[in-house]
């Protein structure tokens, strides 16, 4: 009796119709898992593995009122910035650049946790200074965004850089960030961009010229994207069927489990399935503007804003890079890739969006 | 407690924050319909060219050689076939440091640098090969050697592949020819004739002799086998496949034994022999000395031996029987006769009186005989016999070069034969529009009474030389020379006979072939030009000796062999059929700076005779070839 007491309470903090659109999401994700990975068993498990994990922590997370998540935002920024220094000074490389620290038993990713942590700290730096907020409190915020950017930028990892800063960014635009200030930074991005390419390393640079051109070196840094809109490209209106890709299954197409998924879901479900995936996305990222809109506090409205456009940008960067219209950089597709941290990130998130929007019914009633 | 300013503040802020969210509503909103419009981009409106390119990706077309046919003798024995062998072949687009990989493979196997040479050169001549053999003929160990390193090697294969082979090597190698890689020129011609895509997988064309002139029947038709693949090039499975059909083997007319002993009999003399059975045209016996072994050609030859092949004083490289043009000399004499005769111009027994030379009306230049004080009173059969030359300097002046060269043409001469292989040369049968085309100077009648003997402008190949004496042989009927006789479809293995085919008919009345015929074979009794080299034979030859000049002779001057050097030496020319009564064979011989044709070619010639129609073997090659002199007998 009291372990059921204990789930119906645990399922009174779930946001359903949002619920069933991941439900939706996690089905067709094991579907094109099974295919992406050759019809590999185990490797399905191990993703069925991963959501199970992920959807635990969204439920726990879910049932955590706003409020302690709020005291918890300090702690977790500082601890972040804390390993990202560690990680710069004592990090093991991965593939040419240090993004992971070895904690005796087990090793993270620092970079990962600012996901969440970044838009944890702004949302409760922006509460409490609610009633007061002047253009200063924009610039102290600017600078607790810059300085994780900044440490993971340097690793280098510029895909996390540009991710947290963007959930950093929504927070500030949702806090009121003045159009003004807005469009001076965008003429001061743009004014910038010589610059900050003149800092870029020559692998980002290929990145970006491979994306205006990937025939230039289409053996080497064009691969991946030649061969992922081929794969997109030869879908067609309906697609090839699942596990008829030929792209994935003659392993033409690299990365064909984690980032470059879409390629193999484009190229199985065609445009019909492309069409679905927007929507579903679409109506998830709805949902999560809804729960935003109707969150009862600042901190609830800019975690619910920021959380939902963050998930929205994963998958639109993901997208766009499958095919190739964006620069490659390191994103999975949200919910589709293989992949266990990003997973949890992702779902945790969903629990914050969860928590806010089912505490804020306890708060009415 | 709540100041109402702040609840104002906060419902101003909680409108600004929708607006926010609409606005980011909007934002997602875009951004979805830019990926949707790439989406439709790629999958819609491009996705034809991108659905061919993940097809290509997937499937290759690889071409399934077809086995080059075999070359047969009339025997039946061999000439040129396919041996497996097992090759180690590198394919450059997969390795990434080509120098690197061969330097490992050198560790286990033997790898000359003639090996990486020609691995290099093959390389940049390729076109549309993937894979080139670094070593050919690998022993079972070193393939097990290379088997047990592949892991480690990407780009490394060991592969079976046919060889072609000459097994006779040297013999019939102007005849037979060879095959080689294709190169940028033989490709181009693939093209142009539109049979590129039947090259597709096959490396090697036929560069010479047979091997060139039946290429489209040796080659056979390339199969195609479409294999699904994947990124790494490992076959996943066959789409579907057509088999290729083997390329179809040829009979030719030659005795490749008859052969062999023609050319031991040349030793070491430059020349050519070319024996044509008179009844059919089919070539029994095609040499061109001295030789080479094409099987040098095969795979790519190396520079060595290129150079030597190339710059030899001998040429061997040269296929004189083809492309060798020689003046007739005396050899044209029995076809002037026998002009002479249909045109009324002489009878068999008319007699000119022969001082040693011939002069022109109004000129005092001296045409001389071979024999200085003359020959007295000859009549036809007498000057076959002993090769007159003052009898054909006044026939051919009483004919002219216009009835010459119509009745001539008659035998092939001046004309290229439409001999099976390519790149015969037509020779020279002068007339006046013929030295029109080539000179500005009228036609003068000195250059008839010269032609009279085969000499001036006359050229002809030993090629044709057999052909006109075939024709001879077959009453005047020209036949045009075959060396291939059948097919052998390799599908079937029917065998597809290629009829005898006649080129023009001279229509001789038999009284006059008979006196041709009986002057010539009195050329090989005791008395003629040709009494020594057929002496003994138990059948009845019919020939006629000749000498080619190489250099003129001033007109006070005599021809002394000793004294000029061996390269400006006569050429020596022997035509002869036999048995005369019953022609089975026909012979031209030329032996280039051989001196008298009687000495030098006709032993040649019988020892082609002997074999063909006797089934003996000449019991010392060397002395029948080069030892016999006949200082009784007056070569020309």
């Amino acid at each position: 009796m009291r372990i059921k007491a204990w789930l119906v309470k645990l399922a009174t903090h779930l946001d359903y119709p949002m619920l069933l659109l991941l439900f939706i999401l996690m089905l067709l994700s094991m579907f094109l898992q099974y295919s992406a990975a050759g019809e590999d068993n185990v490797k399905l498990l191990a993703h069925g593995i991963n959501m199970l994990v992920a959807l635990g922590i969204m439920v726990i997370v879910a049932n955590v009122p706003p409020q302690y998540l709020l005291a918890l935002a300090v702690p977790l920024y500082t601890t972040g910035v804390i390993l990202l220094v560690g990680v710069a000074l004592f990090g093991d490389v991965v593939n040419g650049s240090r993004r992971w620290l070895h904690l005796g038993v087990t090793r993270i990713q620092p970079s990962e946790i600012m996901k969440i942590a970044m838009p944890l700290m702004l949302a409760w730096y922006f509460h409490y200074h609610e009633a007061t907020l002047k253009l200063k409190d924009y610039g102290i915020a600017a600078l607790l965004l810059a300085i994780p950017v900044a440490l993971v930028a340097k690793q280098p990892d510029l895909g996390t850089a540009l991710l947290i800063s963007a959930s950093g960014f929504y927070v500030l635009f949702f806090a009121g960030l003045p159009w003004r200030v807005m469009l001076g930074m965008a003429i001061a991005a743009g004014a910038s961009m010589p610059v900050l390419w003149h800092f870029l390393h020559d692998y980002q640079k290929n990145r970006v010229l491979t994306l205006l051109d990937p025939t230039q070196d289409p053996l080497g840094a064009g691969y991946h994207i030649i061969q992922s809109t081929i794969a997109i490209g030869s879908g067609g209106n309906f697609g090839k069927g699942w596990l008829h890709g030929t792209q994935s299954h003659l392993d033409f197409l690299p990365e064909h489990t984690t980032d470059f998924v879409f390629a193999v879901y484009g190229e199985e479900f065609g445009l019909l399935g492309n069409i679905l995936l927007l929507l579903l996305y679409l109506a998830i990222i709805a949902r999560g503007l809804h729960i935003a809109a109707h969150a009862p506090t600042l901190f609830s409205r800019l975690m619910a804003g920021s959380i939902t456009l963050a998930f929205f940008t994963y998958a639109f960067v993901n997208m766009g890079m499958v095919s190739g219209i964006l620069p490659v950089v390191g994103v999975p597709l949200p919910m589709m890739s293989y992949g266990g941290t990003a997973m949890v990130i992702v779902m945790l998130g969903f629990g914050i969006l969860m928590s806010v929007s089912t505490h804020r019914k306890l708060l009415k009633s | 407690m709540i100041e109402p300013t702040e609840i104002k503040y906060y419902q101003v802020e909680l409108t600004d924050f929708r607006h926010r969210i609409m606005i980011a509503a909007g934002f997602v909103a875009v951004l979805f319909l830019v990926l949707l419009a790439r989406f439709f981009y790629v999958q819609v409106l491009e996705h034809d060219r991108y659905f061919a390119l993940a097809e290509s990706n997937r499937i290759s077309v690889a071409p399934t050689t077809p086995n080059r046919g075999i070359i047969f003798d009339r025997n039946g024995v061999v000439m040129a076939h396919n041996y497996s062998a097992y090759t180690l072949e590198l394919t450059p687009n997969k390795i990434k440091n080509i120098s690197a990989t061969i330097a490992e493979l050198a560790k286990l196997v033997d790898i000359t640098p003639a090996n990486r040479k020609h691995f290099v050169k093959l390389v940049a001549e390729s076109h549309n090969f993937e894979t080139f053999p670094l070593r050919t003929r690998l022993t079972d160990e070193e393939v097990a050697r290379i088997a047990a390193n592949r892991y480690r090697l990407p780009g490394v294969e060991v592969k079976a592949r046919l060889f072609r082979q000459y097994p006779q090597n040297t013999s019939a190698s102007h005849l037979i020819g060879y095959i080689g890689r294709i190169n940028d020129a033989d490709l181009a011609q693939l093209k142009a004739d539109n049979h590129y895509d039947n090259y597709r997988g096959t490396d090697h064309i036929g560069k010479v002799g047979i091997e060139q002139s039946f290429e489209s029947v040796l080659h056979g038709t390339t199969g195609a086998e479409q294999i699904e693949t994947d990124a790494g090039g490992h076959a996943v499975r066959t789409l579907s496949h057509s088999n290729p059909i083997s390329g179809d083997n040829l009979v030719l007319s030659i005795d490749s034994k008859l052969q062999a002993i023609a050319e031991k009999a040349f030793g070491s003399f430059r020349g050519a022999l070319v024996a044509i059975d008179p009844k059919t045209g089919g070539v029994l016996t095609f040499v061109s000395n001295p030789g080479f072994d094409p099987n040098l050609f095969v795979d790519g030859i190396d520079s060595t031996s290129w150079n030597e092949l190339n710059t030899s004083p001998d040429r061997p490289l040269l296929n004189r029987a083809l492309r060798g043009a020689y003046p007739e000399g005396s050899t044209i004499k029995p076809f002037m006769a026998l002009a002479g005769l249909h045109y009324g111009v002489r009878t068999a027994n008319d007699t000119i009186p022969d001082p040693g030379y011939f002069m022109l009306p109004n000129s005092s230049h001296r045409y001389r005989d071979w024999k200085p004080n003359g020959h007295g009173s000859v009549n036809m059969h007498l000057s076959i016999v002993q090769s007159c030359d003052t009898y054909y300097y006044r026939l051919a002046n009483d004919l002219g070069i216009d009835r010459m060269h119509a009745y001539l043409s008659q035998f092939g001469f001046g004309q290229k034969t439409g001999i099976d292989m390519d790149g015969e040369l037509a020779g020279v049968l002068p007339s006046r529009e013929w030295k029109a085309k080539h000179s500005k100077q009228p036609w003068y009648p000195g250059e008839t009474v010269i032609a009279g003997i085969g000499q001036g402008y006359n050229l002809a190949t030993p090629l044709q030389l057999a052909v006109a004496t075939a024709a001879l042989a077959n009453g005047g009927i020209t036949l045009k020379p075959q060396l291939v006789s059948a097919i052998i479809d390799s599908r079937t293995g029917q065998r597809r006979n290629i009829a005898p085919e006649v080129i023009a008919n001279a229509h001789i009345p038999p009284e006059q072939l008979k006196t041709i015929v009986d002057a010539m074979i009195d050329v090989t009794r005791p008395g003629g030009t040709a009494a020594v080299a057929s002496a003994g034979a138990p059948y009845l030859i019919a020939a006629k000796t000749g000498t080619a000049q190489v250099v003129g002779i001033r007109q006070n001057e005599k021809y002394n062999a000793g004294r000029l050097q061996v390269a400006h030496r006569d050429h020596a020319l022997f035509i002869a059929f036999a048995p005369a009564d019953a022609p089975k064979i026909a012979i031209a011989v030329l032996v280039e700076n051989g001196g008298h044709g009687g000495t030098t070619a006709a032993p040649i010639a019988r020892a082609v005779m002997d074999y063909y129609l006797l089934g003996k073997l000449p019991k010392n090659m060397s002395a029948t070839a080069v030892g016999a002199t006949g200082d009784n007998v007056n070569a020309d």
